[in-house]
């Protein structure tokens, strides 16, 4: 997976960090850039407002998915996913890219846009559901899980602790820069 | 995900302790911060006690990202389960002290964290003057107010935070006292469940 973008959002949907960190895109201007912040904001939110009711079938398997995440963190001290992002847009996958939404809760949104998922030749029919709960195509999306909690741990140290930046505006951070590069590149 | 980028809240202290060599530095750099506001307000201690809580408004509106992204965590269901995250996960990561949560009012919108021990006030005594004004108004810790309350408006809790008793003045412990007013639901980020 390569990734070819990488933004940041702050909770009004303002774009505050855009980097290139691979060349292959069509170049945007940093309006487009705006308006592409914009938008996926819009289409984030209401996303989450069009997601199904859950059906009385469903809801057996959601009491375990809502047990409460955070037992195991207060009670052991092990770190988690910290993405909160459970009914907005996640994913965008199409023939020539892919874009990947993780959300925090404070509303910050992190947005990288990546090649697309790989071509997979001979898939093995999926027989054993269980044992293999997660695809082949699916192995994207994991990776990128680990990309976005470096990407936050990045941005709360080389721009939240940089005491001359000013909350939600745009991060003009050299150093922060540098470390998106060396970790996205 | 791989289990070498997951930290336990001890681990977690020890990194950030390794990245500033020598946690007695930043006991020492509060020390001075606070009697420095003391000269330059002239002893006003209310004074010194507000510039304090502002300081930690800042510092705790930007420490909440760093708290998420170490730790993951999720949306507390309950203010009980805030209480237990700020005690056993946020002061245990970055002060790794885990205050006793007690006190709470019937309603369950207070309650009190006890700091058996407190890393910013490892060296110091209060000077006695003969009027004792400074063991009556100054609360020399009252940063960490500002830092809670700035770090839970940040994930949408509207909270007052403030000491009642303090080991420096002659207290028998260190107490500070959390009251949520309000859970701020229409700032909640769209997207949670």
């Amino acid at each position: 997976m390569k990734v070819y973008s990488c933004l940041i959002l702050n909770k009004a949907g303002g774009l505050i960090y855009q980097n290139n960190v691979n060349p292959g895109l069509n170049s945007l201007s940093s309006n487009d850039f705006l308006v592409l912040a914009g938008t996926l904001h819009g289409v984030h939110a209401i996303a989450s407002k069009i997601k199904p009711i859950p059906s009385q079938a469903k809801d057996d398997i959601g009491v375990t998915n809502t047990h409460n995440t955070n037992t195991n963190l207060i009670a052991t001290g092990k770190s988690q996913n910290a993405n909160s992002n459970q009914s907005g847009l996640q994913t965008i996958e199409t023939d020539f890219f892919n874009l990947y939404i993780f959300q925090t809760l404070t509303g910050l949104k992190f947005v990288i846009v990546t090649s697309p998922n790989p071509v997979v030749h001979n898939l093995q029919p999926m027989n054993d559901f269980k044992s293999i709960s997660r695809g082949e195509l699916q192995k994207q999306y994991d990776s990128t899980v680990k990309l976005f909690r470096q990407l936050y741990l990045l941005f709360s140290d080389f721009v939240m602790k940089d005491p001359f930046y000013s909350l939600d505006m745009p991060v003009k951070s050299s150093l922060f820069d540098m470390r998106v590069k060396e970790l996205l590149v | 995900m791989s289990k070498t980028t997951r930290y336990s809240g001890d681990e977690m202290w020890k990194n950030n302790v390794e990245k500033i060599q020598n946690s007695e530095l930043f006991t020492l750099t509060y020390g001075s911060v606070v009697s420095q506001l003391c000269r330059d307000f002239n002893n006003n201690y209310q004074e010194v006690n507000q510039q304090l809580d502002r300081m930690g408004y800042n510092i705790g509106m930007r420490l909440i990202e760093e708290f998420l992204a170490k730790t993951g965590a999720q949306r507390c269901q309950t203010f009980k389960e805030t209480a237990e995250m700020i005690s056993k996960v946020g002061f245990k990561i970055f002060l790794n002290i885990q205050p006793t949560v007690t006190n709470w009012t019937q309603d369950g919108k207070t309650f009190s964290l006890v700091l058996n021990e407190n890393p910013l006030a490892d060296f110091v005594e209060l000077p006695m003057g003969p009027d004792n004004r400074i063991c009556r108004d100054l609360w020399y810790s009252q940063v960490l107010c500002g830092v809670l309350r700035g770090a839970l408006q940040m994930v949408q809790l509207d909270v007052d935070v403030w000491f009642v008793k303090d080991v420096l003045r002659g207290d028998d412990q260190t107490e500070l006292r959390l009251r949520l007013n309000k859970f701020l639901k229409d700032e909640v980020p769209a997207g949670e469940d």
